[in-house]
């Protein structure tokens, strides 16, 4: 298992202790209730279909996963080594829920699902992301999206 | 994450996250987090565990009704299903011993392909229980065509030229060599009871086959070299944190 727990103590602590970029203060939006939030997904697992290419070192860029896709063919170019891939080859909603939160649409507790979720590939630098992250925003807004779940490996 | 939480939720999006890593989210303090027990590559705790999946999601939107934050919860149980028998895993194939003489690229090549045709039926087996899922094809190139190219590098070391075109020859190492570990990987978890781990797989992989032997004397290589791009992924990404005790830079 790639568990933190289980990981030998140096390279633990070289993970958990790593230099994190400070953004500050914490933001604050005020959602819509959850049941009338229209919600995306989020990944950082360097999920994409296949067709489009794969991820490469040191790219902020992300993929598109339009809600309608047959989200069992994604495929993952993560560059890390470093996490457990097995999960998510034997079910992708280990790390990328998409029919868990149609499931909670169906259900009610929330609104409804948008049309397009998105991934990035989280070894990224998030100053490498951040132009690109900011432009993001204003896509989900177009969508009409009020809340996003990130989902990390 | 907790950097993409903050650029989001400060353009106006309400962000949601799940922190695989406790100490990240306590210093970064994104507005809502969710932190989980789980390991690393499995943010929802396990596979084809549907309605612990949906607990964990449904507790992560749920931060949304929070008045105020940052807030940071716990998610307060292990995912479901018992450690994997230790024991127990084994490959479905039995290999030949890894080749010894890492200097002569066919011969390299010729055990590399014997390996490939031996996980052949398995990793096909695999597929179709997915439903046809599989995460090989990153680089494009065909199983042999990846074992020609890997049994180079090892040989050719920095006069690699690479085959993919526009890609310099570390990234189409890094491509192929990715997809062949999936290829072994999706073949290994063949199995019926389909409980196996990275760990074990990768003792299985890096331990016992050629492929791995392979790509550690790459790594080997690459943490000295010269050549800036290889030398780059040599640090974290080729070999996994759990099999790093294989190489010689650790």
């Amino acid at each position: 298992m790639v568990h933190l727990r289980e990981m030998p103590d140096h390279l633990r602590e070289a993970l958990v202790n790593q230099e994190l970029p400070d953004f500050g203060d914490t933001p604050w939006v005020e959602p819509k209730p959850l049941s009338e939030c229209r919600v995306a997904l989020i990944s950082t697992a360097g999920l994409h279909r296949p067709e489009d290419p794969p991820f490469t070192p040191g790219a902020g860029d992300y993929r598109i996963i339009p809600d309608d896709t047959d989200m069992g063919a994604l495929t993952m170019s993560h560059l890390s080594t470093n996490f457990d891939r097995s999960g998510f080859y034997q079910d992708v909603n280990t790390s990328f829920p998409a029919d868990r939160l149609h499931e909670l649409a169906d259900e009610g507790v929330i609104g409804s699902v948008a049309s397009r979720h998105y991934s990035f590939m989280g070894a990224t630098p998030p100053t490498a992301m951040e132009p690109v992250a900011r432009d993001l925003a204003k896509v989900l807004k177009a969508d009409n999206v009020d809340a996003v779940a990130l989902v990390p490996v | 994450m907790s950097g993409l939480a903050h650029i989001l939720e400060s353009e106006g999006i309400a962000t949601v996250a799940i922190a695989l890593i406790r100490k990240h989210a306590e210093d970064m303090k994104p507005p809502r987090a969710l932190a989980v027990p789980f390991e690393l590559g499995r943010p929802l705790g396990a596979p084809n565990e549907p309605d612990f999946q949906r607990r964990v999601l449904r507790d992560l939107l749920e931060l949304l009704e929070e008045d105020s934050g940052p807030v940071l919860a716990d998610f307060p149980d292990e995912p479901p299903g018992a450690a994997p028998d230790m024991e127990g895993w084994a490959c479905p194939v039995n290999f030949a011993a890894p080749v010894d003489d890492l200097s002569d690229e066919d011969l390299i090549r010729q055990a590399l392909l014997q390996e490939i045709s031996l996980l052949k039926p398995w990793y096909e087996e695999s597929k179709q229980t997915r439903g046809g899922r599989t995460n090989f094809g990153i680089s494009g190139k065909a199983p042999e065509e990846i074992a020609a190219y890997i049994a180079h590098v090892v040989t050719a070391r920095e006069d690699t030229e690479s085959t993919i075109p526009d890609t310099p020859a570390h990234l189409a190492f890094k491509h192929m060599a990715d997809d062949m570990r999936y290829y072994y990987m999706e073949a290994a978890i063949a199995r019926p009871d389909g409980r196996a781990s990275d760990v074990e797989i990768g003792n299985w992989l890096w331990g016992e086959t050629t492929l791995g032997k392979v790509l550690v004397t790459i790594r080997d290589w690459a943490m000295e070299s010269e050549h800036p791009g290889f030398k780059a992924l040599a640090v974290t990404a080729m070999v996994p944190t759990h099999q790093r005790h294989r190489t010689q830079h650790g």
